[in-house]
């Protein structure tokens, strides 16, 4: 097996191009049990750890946030808890303090599990992912549009994940998981929210509980259309959503959960966290933390 | 073909060490074997147990999630490493006293993350205790023992500091 060590991330990227199928490693909190378990002997690893400018994030001139794919959970959380606070608390469920410590939001989309935590928050807060190849350079992939199918995602074989990149939040957001509470948790099912009120729109995303991450599209457009800013939560708009965010999710039975009880805590939680976002709103409480 | 060796150099409790590894040796691997430091135990080599945990640069990393070529040029801490000369440090001292161990197999991975636990929280509550530790598994002693002394340890170190 070839150790492919590049240090800048030009040399990255050349070296993704000469060898498309030596397999990326971050944090390898995951590419590492895969080779331990023996599930796939690589003919070459490409180590991005020398890569200094991934593991740095930067505010762009659009106000959004640059995160290099290689800035660890850890990090996430300390330096832009505030900023990304969905993300944030997604982050933190994360295993345990050693795999935050290594494990990146880079290394998440790479292995693009629809159980990756990081997924639910990147979708309900407009993400879009940044990748790059040499001979085609960059291009934007939004989250919605990053994960095709289990563990497959829209990057090419050439192609390394640059950074995401995210508008700080302008509203409440909130993460919710269902899973046993330790280090090698999976998620049985995970769903995120984020208020936009400058757009009266509200996003969502699901984990776990379909083939790839995805958003309630017909929850986020009922409650586009029916939610009022400016008033205390119509319990009946409540229930709706629930229902709808259930709807939207395909979930299988596994030895995790069954597809039952996927879909009916997809939309406990629903409701959940749009109560406790619209109570964080409608307090005034974020403004003020923005501000 | 024979396998691509790569020389890479790593602080290991304060001396440098420099070895030849292949390029999957994993950084757990290297600690036992190449370098003779058994202390770092191994139990799943999955990420899970917690056995494996050292200190990258200060901060607890799974050995057996980590090659030892991704180590290259970093500072390692092990087990061997905590204690002051022959004195056992306060977090070894607390272990001991408050029966945080039975078989000792978990024993260098809680000792190496509880330590840079109260590092970072010199007085951390039960539940912050309890989410410092959730990333290691102990089949013995039922976990109470540990958290008492992870609290010994943080008493143990504002009085000696
Ligand atoms: C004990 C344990 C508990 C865990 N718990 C959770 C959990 O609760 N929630 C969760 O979501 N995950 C969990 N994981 C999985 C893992 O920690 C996360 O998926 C993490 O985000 C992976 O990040 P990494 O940097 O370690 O990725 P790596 O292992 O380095 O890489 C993961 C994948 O991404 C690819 N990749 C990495 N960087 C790039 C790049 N720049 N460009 C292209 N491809 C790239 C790799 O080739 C690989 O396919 C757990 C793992 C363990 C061992
Ligand atoms: S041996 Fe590394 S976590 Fe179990
Ligand atoms: S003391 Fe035996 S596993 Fe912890």
């Amino acid at each position: 097996m070839d150790f492919l060590r590049p240090t800048t991330w030009a040399e990255a990227l050349a070296a993704k191009a000469d060898r498309p199928e030596a397999v990326p490693i971050q944090g390898g909190t995951d590419v590492m049990v895969e080779l331990n378990f023996d599930l796939h002997r690589p003919a070459a690893l490409l180590d991005l750890n020398q890569v200094a400018e991934l593991a740095e994030w930067t505010s762009e001139e659009d106000g959004r946030l640059r995160v290099g794919a290689g800035v660890p959970y850890v990090r996430l959380i300390a330096e832009l808890g505030n900023r990304l606070p969905g993300l944030a608390q997604a982050a933190r469920t994360v295993g345990s303090p050693q795999i935050r410590n290594r494990g990146t939001v880079g290394g998440n989309l790479g292995a693009a599990s629809p159980a990756g935590d990081s997924h639910p928050p990147l979708l309900a807060g407009d993400a879009v992912i940044e990748v790059e190849s040499a001979a085609r350079g960059v291009r934007m992939i939004p989250a919605a549009e990053f994960y095709v199918g289990v563990k497959r995602s829209a990057l090419e074989p050439d192609e390394l994940i640059r950074a995401f990149r995210m508008s700080p939040a302008t509203g409440p957001q909130y993460f919710s998981k269902v899973g046993t509470r330790n280090a090698m948790v999976i998620a049985v099912c995970s769903f995120a929210i984020a208020l936009h009120p400058a757009e009266r729109r509200v996003g969502t995303g699901i984990g776990s509980a379909a083939p790839t991450p995805r958003r309630a599209l017909a929850a986020e457009e009922f409650l586009a259309a029916e939610l009022d800013w400016d008033a205390r939560l119509d319990p009946a708009v409540l229930a709706r959503f629930g229902e709808l965010a259930a709807e939207a999710a395909s979930p299988i039975d596994d030895v995790r959960g069954t597809a039952d009880y996927r879909r009916h805590a997809i939309g406990v939680m629903a409701r959940r966290t749009l109560t406790w976002a619209w109570n964080e709103f409608r307090s005034g409480h974020f403004e003020r933390r923005a501000g | 073909m024979p396998e691509r060796v790569h020389e890479i150099t790593l602080t290991v409790n304060g001396t440098v060490r420099r070895v030849a590894v292949p390029g999957r040796r994993l950084l757990s691997d290297c600690l036992r074997h190449d370098l003779g430091l058994t202390g770092t135990h191994v139990g799943c080599e999955h990420g899970v147990c917690g056995c494996c945990t050292v200190l990258l640069d200060g901060e607890p990393v799974r050995s057996c999630l980590t090659f030892a070529v991704t180590a290259d040029g970093h500072e390692i801490t092990t087990v061997e490493g905590l204690a002051d000369g022959e004195r056992m440090s306060p977090v070894q001292r607390a272990f001991a006293e408050c029966h945080g161990l039975q078989c000792g197999f978990c024993t260098p991975g809680f000792l190496c993350t509880v330590t840079a636990l109260l590092r970072e929280n010199p007085a951390p509550t039960d539940e912050e205790v309890l989410e410092g530790i959730s990333g290691n598994l102990c089949r013995c002693t039922g976990y109470q023992n540990i958290i008492k002394a992870v609290h010994r340890a943080a008493e143990l170190t504002a009085e000696e500091s």
